[in-house]
């Protein structure tokens, strides 16, 4: 095992640096690729004419997971070594409700809103605007919020360590469930496609 | 390039851009979708943590709320954190460097597909000013949002999903649920 590089030491804090800039390039062309610079293509998703948003995701999420879960199986990742977010149920919760309907009216979520900016958008750049008003505004409010944000904590917790199962086992029915996911998408694309506005 | 995909592109975006290139379709979403997939899983590799983008703004406006007022940013408990304990630049951070390679990336990704145009996207039956409105309200809530689930889309949703971790599915869900609930309300914008 010598995977994750960064927590066996290859690199220090600086050449990190450079990575997450790499990287970061990476995330940026591909959420471009995918027309998520355009917040109409974005919302499409909510009136059920383009499902884009759904696929490009879900596609993302079962490549990393699978890839994470075969290089682990494989003695190359260590997986515990790779970080888990910990959970905070009902402030997570609050939290995406609250970011799902500032999706909506705003048109962008903040890596997209990036992307539209640097390519021209003016929604996007008003729209980081708007992010940073409100990161400043929780900042303010944190003393009130602070009991809320700290509450229901359940530590870096995964599904299979939820459910009791295998981790292998939540991998196979996430794909699973994209799969199904995927169809049912492109069947609901087709039946409100032509009825859009 | 057809000549009947230029002609119409001409048509939309006027006699002065024609030396600008046709925009390109956007990529199938199942192969745009790998290529962030392997991004992500090169990000878990290489750092042993995934993509993320809205910690990126919680330093820049700690770092902006230092320089306005730095005793009031020095006693906010979550300013604090993310401007640490003045060793280094709090903009010095794998985030913020990570979202400065998004701006670049996208703006790339445009260029090659002629999709960088100055423009406000919204949908024909809205004023410019009107959709801006909705933008920065929009942000706003993001922002907030954001901050109370410790991530957003890329950090919860699409790095924890990754990871299969319980909060971030939680979140994912009632990211959706949240969105389309509020869809019809704000369909103006698009329609």
């Amino acid at each position: 095992m010598n995977a994750p590089f960064f927590k066996f030491g290859f690199f220090n804090d600086d050449v990190s640096l450079i990575v997450a800039f790499v990287i970061g390039i990476g995330f940026g062309f591909f959420l471009e690729r995918a027309g998520f610079g355009s917040a109409r293509k974005l919302c499409a998703q909510f009136y059920l004419t383009d499902m884009a948003v759904f696929k490009v995701m879900f596609t993302a999420i079962i490549t990393a997971m699978v890839g994470l879960y075969y290089l682990s199986l494989a003695g190359f990742v260590d997986l515990s070594l790779v970080n888990v977010n910990p959970t905070f149920i009902v402030p997570q919760t609050i939290g995406g409700l609250i970011l799902g309907v500032g999706f909506v009216v705003g048109g962008y979520c903040p890596g997209t809103s990036c992307v539209a900016a640097s390519t021209g958008r003016i929604d996007g750049a008003v729209y980081l605007a708007g992010i940073l008003v409100g990161v400043f505004a929780f900042g303010e409010a944190f003393p009130l919020l602070k009991g809320f944000y700290n509450s229901t904590s359940m530590g870096s917790i995964t599904l299979p360590e939820l459910l009791g199962v295998s981790y292998g086992l939540v991998v196979f029915l996430v794909v699973l469930m994209a799969v199904g996911g995927f169809a049912g998408a492109t069947w609901v694309e087709k039946k409100f496609a032509g009825a859009k506005s | 390039m057809t000549a009947q995909s230029k002609a119409v592109s001409m048509n939309v975006i006027g006699v002065a851009e024609k030396t600008e290139r046709t925009p390109h379709p956007y990529s199938n979403p199942y192969l745009a979708g790998l290529g962030l997939g392997l991004v992500l899983l090169a990000a878990f590799v290489v750092m042993g943590r995934g993509l993320g983008a809205s910690g990126a703004f919680s330093s820049l406006v700690a770092t902006g709320v230092q320089a306005v007022a730095p005793e009031h940013a020095k006693s906010n408990e979550y300013f604090a954190e993310y401007l640490g304990d003045g060793s280094q630049h709090p903009l010095k951070d794998w985030l913020v460097f990570e979202v400065l390679g998004v701006l670049v990336g996208g703006f790339v990704s445009g260029i090659l597909a002629g999709r960088l145009r100055k423009t406000v996207e919204k949908g024909p039956n809205i004023s410019v000013r009107g959709r801006l409105t909705y933008a920065f309200v929009g942000g706003i809530i993001m922002g907030v949002g954001a901050k109370l689930a410790r991530g957003c889309t890329s950090g919860q949703a699409l790095t924890g999903g990754a990871v299969l971790g319980v909060g971030s599915w939680a979140f994912m869900m009632m990211v959706f649920a949240g969105a389309y609930a509020a869809a019809y309300f704000v369909r103006r914008q698009w329609r």
